[in-house]
C-alpha cells in the first residue's frame, strides 16, 4: 500500500475518513488537523489545549466546485502533459466545507451545488503517493477507473 | 466625537500607470508618491511619517519597502511603517497612517504601495513547507487563485441562477470604464463573445474573466483636518472610515488560501467575513449602503464583483446580476461599480491596489474623473480581501 500524501490527515482502506481534530473542552471539530500541534483551540471562547482524533464523516453535500483547465504552479506535481482536473468544496455534517481534488473520471458536469459527494482515496497525478478526492454520487456518470485508481 | 467627525484628509493621490514596464517598484512608487505630493501641493519635507506598502516579490528592500521608499525621496527624518496585509497590504497602510493622525502623532502620512508582478498564477514562495497552507492548497490540491473565484461564480451559478453571459458582462462594463483612464493598463472594449470565446481557465471563469498581474503603484497623502485647515485644503476628501476587521468565529465561507472552514457549529454567524468588513466600515463612517454613491471593489474575477456588491449591502443577496443586467452598476446608472475599470483594466500589483482603489475615489468625488466620471459623487466605498483573515473597506466621503 503507499503511503499517503500528507500523514495524518486521512485513512486509506476500503471506508476511508478525513481525520479531524475535536477539542476536549469545547467540542469545536478542526480539519486539517493541525491544532493540537499548534497547541490552542481557535474558539474565541474556549481555552482549551487538549484534543482528540475524531472520523470525519465520509459523505457531504457539494458547497461547490471547479476544476484546473491550466495546469498550478509549482509545487502541485503535475503531470506531463498536464491533464485538467475538478475540484470541489464540500460540507460534512459536522459543518465544516473540506476541499479536494474530485475522483479521477469525474469532471464539472457530474457537480451539483447540494448533490452528495463521498470520501475516496486515490494515488495522485504523479507517483504513488495516496491523497483524498471526492467522489459524486448519483450523476448517473459511470467513470472508467484506471487500474491505478483501484486500490 | 466620533472618528469620521474628527475626519482625515485626502490631501493628494497619485499613480504609476500601470502594466509591464521592466522598471523596479522602487521608481514606480517614487512616480506615484510624488505625482501624490505635487497633487496635495505638500512639501516632502512636511511629510512626518511614510508608510509603505510590503512586496514580497522584490527581496529586501521590498520586505522594508516604508524606508526603501523614504530613502529614496530622500530622508527626511520622518516617522515610518511597513504593513503588509496581501491584497489588503495598502488598506492596512492607510489605517497605520490614519490612526497616527487621529491621535495626534503626526500631521502628514505618505503611504505608498508598488509592486512588480510576474506572468501568469500567483504562487507561494519556494521550497518545502508542509506546515504552510498557502503551500498546502497548491501541493494537495492543485487550488490556485482562480480555482477559489470559480467556485464562488459556480455558487452564483447554482444557487442564484447566474450565467457566464453575466460574468462577461462585469467584464464589458468595466473595460469600457476603464477606456479613458490614463493609468489603467488595458484600454480596450470588449464583448461578451470575446470573454466567452476566451480560454476557461477554472469553469466557469474564463481568461478574460480573471484579472491579470502588473506592475503598478498608488500613493495617498492623508493630512490632519487642523494640517488641512492652515494649508487651505477645506474642501478636500476626507476618510471617514478604514475598515481592517478580522472574520468572526466561525468563518463559514471557504476563504483563500485555506483548504477549509471552520465548522459551523450548526449556527452561520451573522455576518460573512466579506460583509462585516463593510458593516465595521459603514459603523465607523456612520452612513449606510443607501449613502454610498460610488464603489470600488476587487473584482479578481468579473464573478466576484457580484458577490461585493451584496457583501457592501448595495442591493439583496442574490440580485446583483439583475442590477448589472439594468445597467444600475455602469456610470450613470443608480450605483455605478468600479468607474476606474477595476482589476479588470489594471491587472493586480499587489500592495497597491487597495491605494489604487482609494485614488479612484479621491477623484471621482473632486469630480475629476475625465472620461468616468460618476456625476455628483459624495460617498464611495472600497473593499478588497486579502489572505489569512486580512481584508478591508474604506470610505471617503466629499
Amino acid at each position: 500500500m503507499s503511503a499517503p500524501a500528507i500523514e495524518g490527515w486521512f485513512t486509506t482502506g476500503p471506508d476511508p475518513t478525513l481525520t479531524g481534530e475535536r477539542c476536549t473542552t469545547c467540542a469545536t471539530v478542526y480539519f486539517p488537523p493541525t491544532i493540537a500541534a499548534a497547541g490552542y483551540c481557535r474558539h474565541p471562547a474556549c481555552e482549551g489545549e487538549e484534543f482528540e482524533r475524531v472520523p470525519l464523516s465520509r459523505r457531504g453535500r457539494v458547497w461547490s466546485y471547479t476544476d484546473a483547465q491550466y495546469q498550478p504552479p509549482p509545487p502541485y506535481p503535475a503531470p506531463d502533459p498536464f491533464e485538467p482536473f475538478a475540484i470541489a468544496a464540500v460540507e460534512l455534517p459536522e459543518g465544516i466545507v473540506v476541499l479536494g481534488q474530485v475522483a479521477r473520471g469525474y469532471g464539472v458536469d457530474d457537480l451539483r451545488v447540494g448533490a452528495e459527494a463521498e470520501l475516496v482515496v486515490e494515488p495522485e497525478a504523479v507517483g504513488d503517493a495516496l491523497v483524498w478526492k471526492w467522489l459524486p454520487l448519483g450523476s448517473g456518470h459511470v467513470t472508467e477507473l484506471g487500474e491505478e485508481a483501484d486500490q | 466625537m466620533s472618528p469620521a467627525d474628527r475626519g482625515v484628509a485626502v490631501a493628494g493621490v497619485g499613480m504609476h500607470p500601470w502594466g509591464k514596464w521592466g522598471r523596479s517598484f522602487v521608481q514606480y512608487g517614487v512616480h506615484a508618491a510624488r505625482q501624490a505630493l505635487g497633487d496635495a501641493g505638500v512639501p516632502w519635507s512636511d511629510v512626518d511619517l511614510v508608510v509603505g506598502g510590503e512586496t514580497v516579490r522584490n527581496g529586501y528592500a521590498g520586505y522594508v519597502a516604508g524606508s526603501t521608499f523614504a530613502q529614496a525621496l530622500g530622508w527626511n527624518g520622518a516617522r515610518i511603517a511597513t504593513s503588509y496585509a496581501a491584497c489588503a497590504t495598502g488598506a492596512q497602510a492607510l489605517d497605520t497612517a490614519r490612526a497616527r493622525i487621529l491621535a495626534g502623532l503626526c500631521e502628514v502620512a505618505l503611504v505608498v504601495g508598488a509592486d512588480t508582478t510576474p506572468k501568469g498564477f500567483l504562487a507561494p514562495n519556494a521550497g518545502e513547507r508542509w506546515d504552510d497552507p498557502d503551500w498546502l492548497r497548491f501541493r494537495l490540491v492543485g487550488m490556485t487563485n482562480p480555482a477559489y473565484f470559480a467556485m464562488y461564480a459556480r455558487r452564483r451559478m447554482d444557487l442564484h441562477g447566474a450565467t457566464p453571459e453575466d460574468f462577461a458582462q462585469v467584464k464589458v462594463k468595466n473595460s469600457r470604464h476603464g477606456l479613458a483612464n490614463p493609468n489603467a493598463r488595458y484600454r480596450k472594449e470588449v464583448s461578451v463573445a470575446d470573454v466567452l470565446a476566451s480560454a476557461v481557465v477554472s469553469d466557469p471563469l474564463h481568461l478574460l474573466d480573471i484579472c491579470a498581474t502588473s506592475d503598478g503603484a498608488a500613493a495617498v497623502v492623508l493630512v490632519s483636518e487642523d494640517y488641512a485647515r492652515r494649508h487651505g485644503l477645506g474642501e478636500s476628501v476626507r476618510m471617514s472610515a478604514v475598515s481592517t476587521v478580522t472574520p468572526t468565529f466561525p468563518n463559514t465561507v471557504l476563504d483563500m488560501p485555506l483548504l477549509s472552514t471552520d465548522a459551523s457549529g450548526g449556527t452561520e454567524p451573522e455576518h460573512t467575513f466579506k460583509e462585516s468588513l463593510a458593516t465595521a466600515a459603514y459603523e465607523e463612517a456612520g452612513l449606510g449602503p443607501e449613502d454610498v454613491d460610488v464603489a470600488e471593489v476587487y473584482d479578481l474575477s468579473t464573478a466576484l464583483e457580484l458577490d461585493w456588491m451584496e457583501d457592501l449591502g448595495l442591493c439583496a443577496r442574490g440580485e446583483a446580476e439583475s442590477l448589472l443586467r439594468a445597467g444600475e452598476t455602469t456610470i450613470g446608472g443608480r450605483i455605478p461599480v468600479n468607474p476606474s475599470g477595476g482589476l479588470a483594466c489594471f491587472g493586480e500589483a499587489v500592495p497597491a491596489q487597495a491605494l489604487a482603489q482609494v485614488c479612484e475615489l479621491t477623484w471621482q468625488l473632486r469630480g475629476q474623473a475625465e472620461g468616468r466620471q460618476v456625476a455628483g459623487a459624495r460617498v464611495g466605498i472600497t473593499a478588497n480581501q486579502g489572505l489569512f483573515g486580512h481584508g478591508s473597506a474604506v470610505v471617503l466621503v466629499r
